[in-house]
């Protein structure tokens, strides 16, 4: 343990994303008894206040919005929703590609051809859009989120997990597993699954970087979780009335995506060279 | 050749069939969608009179049916807000975000081409650690962050450029960073990859033993060979390409059909939602036929296997 952590930390960069994870996944667990504000309470004379370092004579470390509600304590609290998301939707698309690209490398007939089809469909659509019709009709809650980002996003793992399993399944362990007469399931479950795990990881940590960006991008139009919960989205198109005379009520929480997104960008591409280095032609 | 352009039609044919049964069934998990059409005071009558009129009554298979039968003779409804076909709505709107997307295109190639072989070329230098870093921080922008930050610096504080609207070419500047940004970080990052493998292999090798200049074997020899697995994965990408013009064209009121698919969502247009989803995968997957046609351009040893 502590010398894979060592070998992880060997790249500089790699480290402080790292640091920048557990932070933001420390704020997502503990945050609203970290805070010195309630994040929801509005103090109308105190609205529109700059941040500390713009020298306001104020208490709020990154300012308030145009409520009076505590910018800092806001975004801490706001962390919940993003690595929520994040992890929840990521866990659902595992779980269903990693199904489907299991079942399709192993079986590899009708599944397969199935399987191509149904990722060319799912990469013609606009993704996006397609997410933000679907949340508008099924209404804004952060389970049809979670469940909306992890049922579009499968697709990825389905073709690599499936790509390593035909390659696998002709390796003499299976083909002997398979001749002592084990059963498919467990071929899968226990031979096959474990071989591919590397490259799940790879995939996972890149992917909740993502879907830290498709949640605050739905938040951000109205469309993700109901606007009383802060987001650091809706934080960002509430603040965007005011970029005019209160730019950081905008700038803050854009700044704390762009680092949870950079921090977890760095994990998995480190995760990438260290686990994998041949995914780094599959995907961007 | 033949037989595989009409095998690869066929395909995209199917695949955008695919395409229409996910939007057209996807959009109504919701139920039926009178309710949010007629105002709270419509009595029962009316709903039932509204719901035959438009057809929700019947069976969904059959209003598939009847969608589909009507798309291939390119009537995808009229639009439930404005009286306009759905399609001819998404149409007039492509100009102007084929303006956007060329410029941002013509940038994010610009910018990555030199970035990736300068990395490529001279690998663990300065040049290449930055190109890494770029594309690390360009992936990792929120789109309408990015947007509202231009906004703020350029419209608010320099007051140098419109903050939204279309028209000259001021306009198109902030958008097209936004739109360029992504792809210019995917497109940089595969391509200094690709070059990099590339640049070890044998006949790289044997160019530069035969005494060919570096500048030579980077451009022809290297380039082309580097560029294909980057054109399948931009063709892979193209989607989620376009789905941050969406965003980029809502944050700056830009004309385009993102903004148009983003009111018809608010609105509950679903045909123009139809429209719109099934005129991009169109797109869609007419990009990655060519790409797939490409290939045989950029490796003549793919031409033969055809």
């Amino acid at each position: 343990m502590m010398a894979s952590l060592k070998r992880y930390a060997a790249s500089h960069l790699a480290a402080a994303g790292l640091v920048i994870v557990v932070v933001a996944l420390f704020a997502a667990l503990f945050g609203p008894w970290l805070v010195p504000y309630d994040p929801g309470a509005q103090d109308i004379l105190q609205r529109l206040k700059p941040p500390l370092w713009q020298g306001a004579e104020g208490i709020h470390l990154f300012g308030t919005d145009a409520l009076g509600r505590d910018i800092f304590s806001r975004i801490v609290v706001g962390a919940r929703v993003s690595m929520l998301v994040g992890v929840s939707s990521v866990v659902i698309s595992g779980a269903v590609g990693v199904t489907f690209g299991l079942i399709a490398g192993y079986e590899d007939k009708y599944a397969g051809r199935v399987l191509m089809m149904l990722t060319d469909i799912q990469l013609a659509i606009p993704f996006l859009v397609l997410a933000l019709a679907v949340a508008a009709v099924v209404g804004p809650s952060l389970w049809n989120i979670i469940a909306i980002l992890g049922l579009t996003n499968w697709v990825q793992y389905a073709r690599v997990v499936r790509a390593e399993c035909l390659v696998l399944r002709e390796r003499e362990f299976i083909q002997a597993a398979h001749m002592m007469g084990i059963s498919s399931l467990h071929i899968l479950t226990r031979h096959l699954l474990p071989n591919v795990m590397s490259s799940i990881i790879v995939i996972s940590s890149l992917l909740v970087a993502k879907m830290i960006l498709f949640e605050s991008s739905l938040s951000f139009l109205g469309l993700g979780v109901p606007p009383e919960t802060p987001t650091w989205g809706t934080m960002i198109s509430e603040g965007r009335n005011y970029i005019g005379n209160a730019w950081w009520v905008a700038t803050i929480p854009g700044f704390a995506i762009f680092v949870t997104v950079v921090g977890t960008n760095l994990v998995g591409d480190r995760l990438r060279d260290l686990l994998d280095p041949r995914l780094r032609q599959m995907e961007g | 050749m033949a037989n595989f352009l009409i095998s690869r039609l066929l395909y995209a044919a199917a695949v955008l069939l695919g395409v229409s049964v996910a939007v057209f069934f996807l959009i109504r998990i919701g139920g039926d969608p009178s309710a949010l059409f007629l105002p709270p005071e419509a009595s029962i009558e009316d709903i039932q009179r509204f719901r035959h009129l438009m057809g929700f009554d019947r069976p969904l298979i059959v209003q598939y049916w009847d969608f589909l039968s009507r798309a291939v003779r390119g009537d995808f409804g009229m639009s439930l807000r404005y009286e306009q076909p759905a399609m001819q709505l998404v149409l007039e709107r492509v100009p102007a975000t084929l303006q956007l997307g060329g410029a941002a295109f013509l940038l994010s190639i610009a910018l990555a081409i030199p970035l990736a072989i300068l990395a490529a070329a001279n690998r663990g230098s300065l040049v290449d650690r930055a190109s890494l870093l770029i594309s690390l921080i360009g992936q990792s922008f929120p789109a309408f962050w990015l947007a509202i930050m231009l906004i703020l610096l350029f419209s608010e504080t320099f007051q140098v450029l419109p903050p939204s609207g279309r028209g000259s070419w001021q306009n198109l500047v902030m958008p097209a960073i936004v739109l360029a940004t992504y792809s210019t970080a995917i497109i940089t990052r595969l391509l200094r990859s690709s070059m990099i493998e590339v640049l070890q292999s044998d006949y790289v090798r044997t160019a530069r033993g035969k005494g060919v200049r570096e500048s030579r074997i980077i451009l022809s020899h290297a380039l082309r060979n580097a560029a294909i697995p980057t054109l399948t994965v931009i063709g892979l990408q193209i989607g989620a390409l376009l789905g941050g013009a969406v965003i980029t064209e809502e944050v700056f009121a830009y004309p385009g059909i993102g903004r148009l698919a983003i009111q018809a969502i608010a609105n509950r247009d679903f045909t123009v939602i139809q429209a719109f989803v099934l005129f991009m995968a169109a797109v869609i997957v007419t990009i990655n036929l060519l790409v797939d046609l490409s290939y045989g351009l950029l490796d003549p040893r793919l031409r033969r296997s055809k």
